[in-house]
């Protein structure tokens, strides 16, 4: 039988929460990430403003997509571009293998973008002969290393230099002194440099797509989104979309929003916005421009009106960073594009109900919402996802009938009252003789850990209807 | 102030921390509040609506409010169990006759540090501690019910108590309710982090204002055999000299 991947989700949790040096490099990490977040919160006059501001942009985008992406498309054609309307990833990847194809395209620049992830469009361009390069230096890494993106902003968080730096050697055939960050910078550089100006074709996302301009607004902190869209003769935008917003004056507060979010940066160092191919007259920019406006199951959430605000994302990754469970099992463990509280709520929309115990995969403390820029309810949303498995039938038979039993006890206070301490009771005896957290104790998955819960031999509500509770605290 | 209190006393104290709702009751007597149980009272229905099990939670909901319906003001030692009522019926019964009931009723139920200082106006309930205390700000306390000061404010004037700073005060001990059993691993490797954190204090005791939290924590502190205490804020206040 094969391993479904819930089961797989459980065995990799439990192998990463117990690794101690994963543990640490992430919480380093992390505690550098909340130190630039706080600071770069304090810069804004009202973060709190800031935050419904964000969420009324995209609230206004994602009810009225229609329309948005219909105005960007035609300010797109009407600069020269190109734009693709694919319902998956399939469509968006032969869209994009036949234009390179046609174009006798060999080597493809990627610019970061995890919407190419979603659709495994290097794999794709792989298959077809051609040589895909990550120019963004943490794709570049888990590139080498054959591995998905650690984090959705900074893909190889996992890592330390010298594992960097051992990488490097094994791969690049060059060793760095000390792992030195800035040499290791440098050579990754000189190899990706050379790409640029043999690639035919650059590949990036977008943060966003502008409906009354036409523009696509990529950040980067490197410069290589901008050689990648500007060096190559084509140039190919990726974009679900859900990253329409209707104005271009709504990058002055998303921008720094997004920044502040994802890096804890005033602003990205290089926000580039690209409104289409070279004109006549101009030095530089691709000789083609196309965009390709992905679907890929985001229309289904887009119909459903409780859930359809997990479609303002801006993918900042500041849920990630914050996320207990996140920090304790790592980004690889949910074996899904989007990690941490942003995936384990929209996985299930996109890629079905074998995706459903991510929601259950939460404590549900609420810290996500907290931080969320654009302001989702994402712990509502597991709530929501959760109630949508049920509704399904995609929950187990075991835990249907406990709940229904659950249910009728809860109806019946002396059923209630009975059953808990018949509960309490057996487990003091078996507790008695020693056999809490055995296979024969039936709350071992609470007590093969942690001391066994308290088993007083009176409720309280047992103490209360002897005398209706005078007996307490009456002087 | 409102002297007549009906205490909601969540099923897992009932039955397993009897002692924390015993403390509840000491304190709200002390101050002045006259205190009754409505013994008809089961779960609020958490467990089932945060499993997904919506319709087998909505009857617990309904019961809910038939059982404390006439009640002018219910208190309960559990922010996660106020919330259920509080941000959550209303969700729950959204498409129900008890819908304007169900939001009525969540702004009439408090949970304990919140009655005491926001509606009794109470900070100093006339405790005395005298031992090192820590505290851990329950998620649902903190972020649905935006308590962040009040049990501060009540450790504060109790007598003898010393109060010392957790390091990530504010992070998720991994219970969880089902969490906890269905992912036990994370739920442990949270616990760990938190108890490493209150080992840093020194405190003896570590408090917050949800019992489940705290079950959860001393798990983890007991099979660590930790030196902390997990103690809930109840049981603090109706400490006398």
């Amino acid at each position: 039988m094969s391993t479904t991947p819930a089961q797989q989700f459980l065995r990799d949790a439990a192998t990463k929460s117990a690794d101690l040096a994963h543990r640490n490099i992430i919480r380093h990490n992390m505690e550098s990430y909340d130190t630039a977040h706080l600071k770069g919160r304090g810069r804004f006059k009202d973060w709190e403003a800031a935050r419904r501001k964000c969420q009324e942009i995209k609230r206004e985008a994602v009810n009225h997509l229609d329309k948005y992406l219909l105005q960007f498309e035609e300010k797109v054609i009407a600069h020269g571009g190109h734009v693709f309307w694919a319902a998956d990833g399939a469509e968006a990847c032969a869209y994009i293998a036949d234009l390179a194809a046609r174009n006798s395209v060999k080597t493809v620049v990627k610019s970061k973008s995890m919407v190419t992830e979603e659709i495994h469009l290097a794999a794709a361009l792989e298959k077809i002969g051609i040589t895909v390069w990550e120019t963004d230096l943490g794709e570049y890494i888990v590139q080498l290393r054959n591995e998905p993106p650690y984090h959705i902003v900074t893909p190889a968080m996992h890592l330390n230099r010298q594992q960097i730096g051992e990488l490097f050697k094994e791969k690049l055939g060059e060793s760095v002194p000390n792992d030195d960050p800035g040499q290791l910078v440098a050579l990754a550089r000189r190899k990706l440099r050379q790409a640029f100006f043999d690639a035919e074709m650059g590949i990036s996302g977008a943060n966003f797509i502008v409906a009354d301009s036409g523009v696509v607004a990529i950040s980067t902190n490197e410069g290589n989104g901008r050689l990648t869209t500007s060096v190559p003769r084509i140039h190919v935008a990726v974009t679900g979309i859900e990253k329409v917003i209707p104005r271009l004056e709504d990058l002055a507060t998303l921008w720094p929003v997004l920044a502040t979010s994802g890096t804890g940066q005033p602003i990205t160092t290089y926000s580039t916005m690209i409104g289409g191919p070279r004109r006549p007259g101009e030095a530089d920019g691709p000789e083609e421009f196309h965009v390709v406006l992905l679907d890929n199951g985001r229309s289904n959430l887009l119909g459903n009106a409780e859930e359809r605000e997990v479609l303002h994302c801006i993918r900042c990754g500041a849920c990630l960073n914050i996320c207990p469970v996140y920090r304790n099992i790592g980004g690889h463990t949910y074996a899904t594009t989007y990690p941490g509280p942003i995936g384990s709520v929209l996985t299930p929309h996109l890629r079905g109900q074998e995706f459903a115990h991510l929601s259950q995969a939460s404590s549900l403390c609420g810290a996500c919402t907290s931080v969320c820029p654009v302001n989702i309810n994402l712990h509502h949303q597991l709530l929501h996802n959760r109630h949508d498995a049920v509704k399904t039938g995609g929950t187990k038979f075991s835990e249907r009938t406990v709940f229904r039993l659950w249910r009728t006890a809860m109806q019946h206070p002396q059923l209630y009252a009975l059953g808990g301490w018949v509960a309490r009771k057996t487990l003091r005896l078996l507790y008695g003789v020693g056999l809490s957290g055995s296979v024969l104790d039936p709350m071992r998955v609470w007590s093969r850990k942690r001391s066994p819960v308290p088993l007083p031999s009176q409720s309280f509500r047992a103490r209360w209807k002897k005398d209706l509770g005078r007996n307490i605290g009456n002087r | 102030m409102p002297r007549k209190v009906s205490l909601f006393v969540p099923c897992f104290v009932d039955q397993l921390q009897p002692e924390v709702a015993v403390d509840t009751v000491r304190v709200l007597r002390r101050i002045g509040c006259e205190v009754n149980f409505p013994q008809d009272q089961t779960c609020c229905g958490q467990p089932g609506f945060n499993t997904g099990y919506w319709n087998e939670a909505r009857p617990c909901a309904e019961r809910f409010l038939r059982v404390f319906k006439d009640a002018e003001t219910i208190v309960c030692p559990s922010g996660s169990c106020t919330t259920m009522v509080r941000n959550f019926y209303p969700e729950l019964l959204a498409s129900s006759s008890s819908h304007d009931e169900a939001i009525a009723l969540g702004q009439r139920t408090f949970e304990l540090s919140e009655f005491l200082v926001k509606v009794a106006g109470v900070t100093d309930v006339g405790a005395t501690f005298p031992h090192t205390v820590t505290y851990h700000a329950s998620c649902h306390g903190l972020r649905e019910l935006k308590l962040r000061d009040e049990p501060l404010q009540l450790l504060r004037s109790v007598k003898g108590l010393k109060l010392v700073d957790l390091l990530r005060f504010d992070e998720c001990c991994g219970f969880g309710g089902t969490f906890a059993t269905k992912f036990e691993s994370i739920s442990v490797a949270m616990g760990v982090s938190k108890a490493e954190s209150i080992a840093v204090t020194g405190a003896e005791f570590v408090t917050a204002i949800d019992p489940s939290c705290l079950m959860h924590v001393q798990g983890i502190l007991g099979k660590r055999k930790d030196r902390a205490q997990a103690i809930h804020l109840a049981s603090i206040l109706a400490r006398e000299a």
